[in-house]
């Protein structure tokens, strides 16, 4: 297939971000910090294009670049779903960068480039690929966890995310090397030949540190340490892409490299993933009680709901994945609704983020208190919010694999996990009033109201999402 | 009319407790007066149909209550000669009292609740007394325990009152509960619980043991045992008579009706009912002797040193319980329910009088404050003195006939039986005390002169009332309350008064021969079993001079030592006091016997409550359940948030440790 061709059919979204985010640093260069509006919007127009791009590809799954790359149903469903947050976190920001005195176009550029790099890691196809895609995104992450660059907090959790991560890239470089040194090849799919049957152990740690800086990247307990300072100390926009569009392309990898390399030892990456799993829902649960700064308790909210997205990883078929994408997309609409919430929480003209600044809010906001305890409701998973379903979703997979234990430990968690969703709705209407918040932008209030009606309405019309969810997990098999 | 007589106090109740606050007092007042007026004049028309007459009674159906497999329970009237004898007592007590009541309540605002509480009672004690089968007479029992309850905590205000209405309610429930097991086992026995087959099915099963605790008993003295529980909870006898004396918390109308002459009885009136069922349990008859012997010893000791005036007449009442069950325990009903009859209008007597003193005294209750009231209320004085001659048995009064009764067939069954022999000696002791507290309740509130500072003390009102006099204050014969100088009760607590004393007075001398005389069989026609060799009647006319002149002996003997000690030398009962302070003691404080149930079951009860309570509840099932589960969610969210350290390289050594601890798993896993 000529090269041309390749990129036109099969690597068109990640063309148009490449070709864009040049554009737009060639703007920014030109028109200096007088460029951010023009570049903002101009990035959620590329990010747009891409995912029309996306919506309109219909072509049968195809490896490309000498099998480095692969355009199947899977991948594209998980850049639809990375795109959206993307483009979320985007509209959301700006109101939030303006008011920060952070208006500068290198945060849509970053934007981009590290949306660009996951894309590329939700498609990779091979080890290379994989390192290359996964360098881009976090890359261009820790410079936007530091973007507050005059602030303390934001300083200090770049620098912990770039430390941890750099050791999280090299536990990766180690594993993949250990993979090559035993299986001869980069191929996910000429090590699955190879490993088809049983494994040596040296396969087995190479798998480890693989799934270990893949877990970092998505946050998942014992790899999570980062996480609630980082959530804290980032500014809230870079938080919410962090919480929803990064996580879509770390678990997809992790999806697509178990599930494509090494279907042969299932049994044995199999338990590392309950071990994750475990680990994530129960940290998850039980550190977010007590929480004051309603940031950090949503990276322990998110901690946990990558622990229940593995459930369904955990069941290792076709049901499984099918759950995990079912999981992702709510919790990506429920991630961007809160967020929104939590860049609405702002007292004549300074942003709040303690839970008990939303104290009374019935009485002062009755909408947005009204959205946001349907957002809670739905991240505890109380039916008949789309939460609920989510965790229905990836808990029958589990089940119907024997995975018994799991699924009661799941649901156990969640129970725990309800107390401090729960908590939140009872300040918002039972405690006496703090001060009303001022007036949120439109774009945020946009993403607020959508993302709950997109909740509330899950159950009524389910369909899209099932069926998308259903043909991305058939082509991974 | 039977349909009358029952259901009109009920009607009663309902028009004064439902529309009490619209038709307001006045109307309550006379409604229900009223009824329990037609109810009485009925009463005695009954009385003298079934009783003198010759009808053989009757037990109209008035419906099915409940039929569950064999057991089968209709509501039913059931009038015979026992019946009619208590109809006549309840209607005529409670619609004196009734009446009474409209002098001694005209203060309290709560007037419509009190009259339609007095006619709940009365319907209730009706049902119990027409009851055909053991269940309506359970409905009855319980129903008169609640009117007693509402009726002694009337003032609920007063934290007193509360505490003995709540008391009359547990100690009921002791015996209810007795009562109930008796209930049980008596269907158990028989598959029925109607009284005719009851007591057809009876005689077959003399003899027959029932296995209990590894224990064979006789079948029927465990019922008759059971059921007698009952009646020791509702009689007040010794054990179970704790909550009488505090009952006096209610007003004074309802301790006359309900404390004194009519539910107390009811335990009376319950042996006598199943009669057949106690004489073929001996074992158990002897039981009841022993009981009502101590109890009227016990009481009577006691009534010897109180000094409320109200609770002088209910340690008597108690005693003289304690004498109707010694006579059905020697096998004489007939003197019980003699007694029972008399006593209904001598003590109902002695409570209005005491009301009346008290509501002459401005409720004041205390005899050490009272004193030389015969020149102030002579005829209140005149009333509670026949009272107190009937009460005593001063010859040919009503308690003469009765309670003479009952010390000679003690004695004349004590030839037989060694607990009848101490029914007797209690008895014969306890007429003497009687006569001495009687007399000196009669000194101490109308002889002598009344110390200087009751007028001070005495409008501490112990008995709430408004303070309202501005109205319905004409018959109270002053309006200033500046001076309190005692003074009559209206006519209207008056007129009750003087028809109790024409019964307290004639009421032995007319029925005796009815009751227990010659007349026996005419008059019972069969409401009353006896057993073949039960010839107590006969043989007590047979017993020797000196026994049947031993209570009057003993009368005189009281009287006497209580006009030396209160009249001709005043201060020889403080005297006496020094001397024994012990006895003093113990017969002032009730044998101790509130402190000993205290310690025995109030405070064990509380133990175990509190046992449960903070160790069974909040320990074990709050601890481990929710608390627990909770607390140990915050143990694991401190962990977690202190593993939280902000040092990067805590974070990094958190990593490494995971994934050693996976790879140490793969190789062990492998080694393995």
């Amino acid at each position: 297939m000529p090269f041309f061709v390749q990129l036109a059919h099969h690597f068109l979204p990640e063309t148009i971000l490449a070709v864009g985010v040049m554009v737009l640093i060639l703007i920014g260069a030109w028109r200096g910090e007088r460029g951010f509006g023009l570049v903002d919007e101009m990035a959620v127009g590329i990010l747009a294009l891409a995912l029309v791009a996306i919506a309109l590809s219909s072509t049968p799954d195809t490896s490309v670049f000498d099998g480095a790359y692969i355009d199947d149903g899977f991948s594209r469903f998980m850049k639809a779903l990375t795109l959206i947050g993307a483009i979320a976190s985007i509209l959301m920001s700006v109101d939030w960068l303006q008011r920060s005195g952070l208006e500068k176009f290198e945060y849509p550029v970053l934007i981009i480039l590290s949306t660009l790099g996951m894309l590329l890691l939700i498609s990779a196809d091979n080890l290379i690929a994989l390192y290359l895609g996964l360098e881009l995104m976090s890359l261009a992450l820790y410079v936007m966890a530091a973007f507050a660059r005059d602030d303390g907090q934001s300083s200090e959790a770049g620098l912990k995310y770039f430390v941890l991560g750099a050791l999280s890239s090299g536990m990766m470089l180690y594993g993949a090397s250990l993979l090559y040194g035993f299986a001869g090849t980069v191929s996910f799919a000429g090590i699955a030949a190879v490993v088809s049957t049983s494994a040596p152990i040296g396969v087995i740690f190479g798998l480890v540190f693989v799934l270990a800086a893949l877990a970092f990247k998505m946050s998942a307990a014992p790899f999570h340490m980062w996480t609630p300072d980082v959530y804290q100390g980032a500014p809230t926009p870079v938080t919410a892409f962090f919480a929803s569009a990064a996580k879509m392309a770390a678990v997809a990898i992790t999806a697509r490299i178990v599930v494509t390399a090494f279907p042969g030892v299932k049994d044995q990456w199999r338990q590392i993933v309950v071990f994750i799993s475990i680990a994530s829902m129960l940290l998850g649960s039980f550190a977010a009680i007590g929480q004051e700064n309603i940031k950090r308790l949503m990276a322990y909210s998110s901690i946990g709901h990558m622990g229940f997205a593995l459930i369904g990883l955990a069941a290792g078929d076709e049901a499984g994945v099918r759950g995990v994408a079912i999981y992702l997309t709510i919790y990506l609409i429920m991630t961007l609704g809160t967020f929104a919430a939590i860049l609405a929480m702002r007292v004549q003209g300074r942003y709040v983020e303690n839970v008990s600044d939303l104290a009374g809010l019935s009485r002062t906001n009755g909408w947005m208190a009204f959205f946001l305890a349907m957002l809670m409701f739905s991240l505890a998973g109380i039916p008949p919010l789309a939460g609920f379903f989510a965790k229905y979703y990836v808990l029958l997979a589990a089940v119907d694999a024997g995975l018994f234990g799991l699924a009661v430990i799941g649901v156990l968690a969640s129970a725990v996990a309800a107390y401090y969703y729960l908590r939140v709705v009872k300040v918002m209407y039972f405690d006496e009033p703090a001060p009303a918040f001022d007036r949120a932008p439109m774009a945020v209030r946009a993403v607020l109201a959508v993302s709950t009606l997109a909740l509330l309405g899950f159950w009524v019309y389910p369909t899209p999402v099932m069926d998308a969810a259903a043909a991305a997990a058939k082509s991974l098999f | 009319m039977i349909y009358a007589i029952v259901f009109l106090p009920l009607v009663g109740f309902l028009i004064a407790g439902a529309l009490g606050p619209w038709i307001g007092a006045r109307a309550s007042e006379l409604v229900t007066t009223g009824l329990l007026m037609v109810c009485a004049v009925l009463s005695w028309i009954v009385f003298f149909d079934v009783a003198l007459g010759h009808d053989h009674g009757y037990a109209p159906i008035v419906g099915n209550w409940m039929t569950v497999g064999a057991l089968k329970i209709d509501w039913a009237l059931r009038v015979d000669t026992l019946t009619a004898v208590m109809l006549v007592v309840v209607n005529t007590v409670s619609s004196l009292v009734h009446l009474y009541s409209i002098g001694y309540m005209h203060e309290d605002p709560d007037r419509p609740r009190f009259f339609a509480y007095l006619s709940l009672f009365t319907f209730a004690m009706l049902m119990l007394v027409t009851a055909d089968n053991l269940v309506q007479m359970f409905f009855g029992w319980e129903g008169v325990g609640l009117a007693s309850y509402l009726l002694i905590g009337f003032w609920y205000q007063k934290p007193s009152a509360n505490a003995a209405a709540i008391k009359a309610f547990v100690v009921n429930r002791v015996g209810d509960f007795g009562f109930a097991l008796g209930i049980f086992l008596v269907f158990q026995l028989t598959k029925s619980l109607g009284f005719e087959e009851v007591f057809a099915a009876v005689p077959g099963l003399a003899g027959k043991t029932i296995h209990v605790f590894g224990m064979d008993v006789d079948a029927l003295t465990m019922a008759a045992l059971l059921l007698f529980v009952g009646a020791m909870g509702k009689s007040a006898q010794f054990f179970l008579h704790t909550w009488l004396p505090d009952a006096m918390e209610g007003p004074t109308p309802v301790s006359a009706l309900i404390h004194a002459a009519t539910m107390v009885t009811a335990g009376v009136f319950m042996v006598a009912r199943l009669s057949p069922i106690f004489e073929y349990a001996p074992t158990a008859l002897e039981f009841v002797t022993i009981i009502g012997a101590v109890t009227a010893f016990f009481a009577a000791t006691v009534g010897l040193v109180q000094n409320d005036i109200k609770r002088v007449i209910a340690y008597s009442t108690c005693s003289q319980l304690g004498y109707m069950f010694v006579a059905e325990g020697v096998g004489a009903y007939s003197l019980g329910i003699f007694h029972l009859f008399t006593h209904a209008f001598f003590k109902a007597l002695l409570f209005l009088g005491a009301g009346s003193v008290i509501h002459a005294m401005h409720h004041e209750q205390d005899m050490r404050n009272m004193g030389g009231l015969r020149k102030d209320i002579p005829f209140t004085f005149a009333m509670m003195t026949i009272g107190t001659l009937a009460l005593t048995g001063f010859p040919f009064t009503a308690g003469y006939f009765s309670k003479d009764g009952i010390i000679e067939a003690a004695f004349a069954a004590g030839e037989h039986r060694t607990t009848a022999m101490i029914g007797f000696v209690a008895t014969v002791v306890a007429a003497g005390l009687t006569s001495y507290y009687s007399w000196r309740l009669v000194f101490m509130t109308f002889f002598g002169h009344r110390p200087a500072h009751s007028v001070a003390v005495n409008h501490s009102h112990d008995e709430p009332s408004t303070d309202d006099h501005a109205h319905g204050h004409d018959d109270h014969g002053h309006d200033d309350h500046g001076h309190h100088a005692p003074h009559e009760s209206p006519l209207v607590m008056l007129i009750p008064l003087a028809v109790l004393a024409i019964g307290a007075l004639g009421a032995g001398y007319v029925f005796e021969p009815d009751f227990a005389g010659h007349a026996y069989d005419e008059f019972w026609k069969g409401a009353l079993f006896t057993g073949e060799h039960n010839e107590i009647l006969h043989e007590m006319h047979a017993i020797p001079a000196w026994a049947g002149f031993a209570p009057t002996a003993m009368m005189v003997l009281g009287f006497l030592v209580s006009l030396y000690v209160y009249v001709l030398k005043p201060g020889t009962a403080q005297a006496l006091a020094r001397i024994f302070p012990r006895l003093y003691q113990f017969l002032l404080n009730k044998w101790y016997f509130d402190e000993l149930y205290d310690f025995l079951f109030v405070r064990p009860a509380f133990a175990i409550g509190r046992l449960f309570w903070k160790g069974g509840d909040g320990a074990i099932i709050d601890g481990l359940g929710p608390d627990g589960v909770a607390a140990r969610v915050a143990d694991g969210a401190r962990l977690a948030v202190r593993l939280q350290t902000g040092y990067v390289y805590h974070y990094a050594f958190a990593m490494l440790i995971g994934v050693a601890a996976v790879v140490t798993y793969f190789v062990a896993g492998g080694l393995r």
